[in-house]
């Protein structure tokens, strides 16, 4: 069976910059995803990033994928698309990473596994929730951004955090009309820079709201709202109907971490970072022997974040392959936690600093 | 509906092909998702389930809830939103789990 130095599985942000390290540091990596095209979801982000110039501040999202993409194909990295990885075992020179390419089993096995399989949009449940017209944000958006269909023409968004202000913007940009965002806590999830761009095009924010049903035969013709109360309450009397086609679902996402569990990774549960998240140190490294985490699968966070982690794991890998000296390594590394931590500031990203935190606390102690 | 004017992305390429969804022609792009020419076409209702005849359609389009499946050139339970178009495909509402076309 064939064998290379690092295999990185999820072709987005994360697992592009961890690829991008391993060859900078003269290794040999692998960058194996179950799509047809890599990015992950980095194409259907059309705004502008956040942060400073050496986070890419001010370029839109789509750019950084393609700077990304031309910088791995530059440095000679090999990548295997339409490949989904249904398994990784425990092999004598590494981890084995099995998966499905063309209808056939196939594995390679990697000395050091870099799992950057990122997150899925949760769902929320409400009667007529199955109902065509009803989907993720995210989902929306890849509809608009990416294939440049409109999934709907008149939307109620359900999240006021950063992807359901950015989606209901972008949605607007396509041709849209978003009626309403609703959401249940009693104030706005996201940045007030997205808000205010909602509000200036007059759409209404109505916080302490959520959906009550969607209505509709065959798909979405309508939903009843209704105003709670500091308990989370649907306070009676309170119920409106208005009419609409789609609903679009912004309610934070979940990393997606079977691959982790099925390595054996011990977990944490932290509801910051999106539940249960696989204990990883200070360099990504998880309690399995070989195997690193970078992205979404560590804490759902945003883009920027992702690729910094991924560099993380990319150098720490590359370290504990030799490539790098100890005292190569660690300004290298040092940099990188400089430039995390100054996107983990501000009322937002306190929460995630804080619960990255407590992961490294929980993996310095082994066991929680 | 496609999105044709856009204040930050350029202009796409047309439609180059044509599918069969139930037997009636659809426009669609090489290569684009199955489920992005359907809802283009208006399409929305992609299968019924298999006890109670529920609609469901698109919802998570990353190829994770299945709820978009359809019977594709005979194949059932193809993730639409996942699957790109060819010329010529044959797509048709899947009831229930769906059915193997008839060997030829």
């Amino acid at each position: 069976m064939r064998k290379v130095q690092v295999i990185v599985i999820g072709a987005g942000p994360a697992g592009l910059a961890a690829c991008i390290e391993i060859a900078k540091a003269g290794g040999k990596a692998v960058l194996i995803d179950e799509n047809g095209k890599p990015g992950g979801q980095l194409f259907k982000q059309i705004h502008k990033f956040f942060g400073s110039r050496e986070h890419r501040a001010g370029v839109r999202g789509y750019n950084i994928g393609n700077q990304l993409l031309k910088e791995t194909e530059d440095l000679g990295v090999e990548v295997f698309l339409d490949s989904p990885v249904y398994g990784l075992f425990r092999h004598p020179e590494g981890i084995l990473v099995s998966y499905m390419h063309e209808g056939r089993e196939r594995g390679l096995v990697g000395e050091k596994v870099i799992l950057a399989t990122g997150a899925a949009e949760n769902a929320l449940t409400f009667p007529g929730g199955t109902l065509p017209g009803v989907m993720g944000a995210g989902c929306a958006q890849t509809m608009i951004n990416v294939n440049r269909v409109l999934p709907g023409e008149k939307i109620i968004m359900v999240g006021s955090g950063n992807v359901g202000l950015i989606v209901s913007y972008q949605l607007m940009q396509a041709g849209a009309d978003v009626l309403a965002l609703i959401e249940a806590a009693p104030s706005i999830g996201g940045y007030g820079v997205h808000a205010g761009k909602i509000r200036r095009a007059g759409v209404p924010i109505l916080v302490g709201h959520t959906i009550k049903r969607v209505i509709g035969r065959e798909q979405v013709e309508a939903v009843e709202i209704v105003a709670l109360d500091e308990k989370f309450r649907e306070i009676p009397g309170t119920e409106q109907t208005v009419a609409c086609d789609t609903v679009c679902i912004a309610v934070g996402l979940t990393p997606l971490t079977e691959l982790a569990w099925m390595a054996g990774c011990e977990f944490a549960f932290i509801p910051a970072l999106g539940g249960h998240i696989p204990i990883h140190d200070g360099d990504m490294a998880t309690t399995v022997a070989g195997l690193y985490v970078a992205g979404d699968i560590a804490g759902a966070e945003e883009a920027s974040t992702a690729m910094e982690e991924g560099r993380l794991a990319g150098i720490a890998a590359s370290e504990a392959l030799g490539l790098y000296g100890p005292a190569t390594a660690a300004p290298l590394k040092e940099a990188v936690w400089t430039r995390m931590d100054a996107l983990r500031t501000g009322p937002f990203g306190q929460k995630r600093y804080e619960a990255k935190a407590q992961m490294l606390e929980i993996a310095k102690g082994g066991k929680q | 509906m496609r999105v044709t004017k856009h204040p930050i992305l350029p202009e796409e390429a047309p439609c180059d092909v044509t599918i069969y969804v139930d037997g009636k022609e659809i426009p669609a792009k090489a290569g684009e998702p199955i489920a992005a020419a359907l809802l283009a076409a208006g399409i929305r209702v992609f299968r019924k389930t298999a006890k109670k005849g529920y609609p469901r359609g698109i919802f998570c389009g990353i190829g994770r809830c299945t709820d978009c499946v359809m019977t594709v050139d005979g194949q059932p339970n193809v993730r639409t939103c996942v699957t790109p178009v060819r010329a010529g495909m044959k797509v048709e509402t899947q009831i229930g789990l769906g059915r193997w076309a008839e060997q030829a």
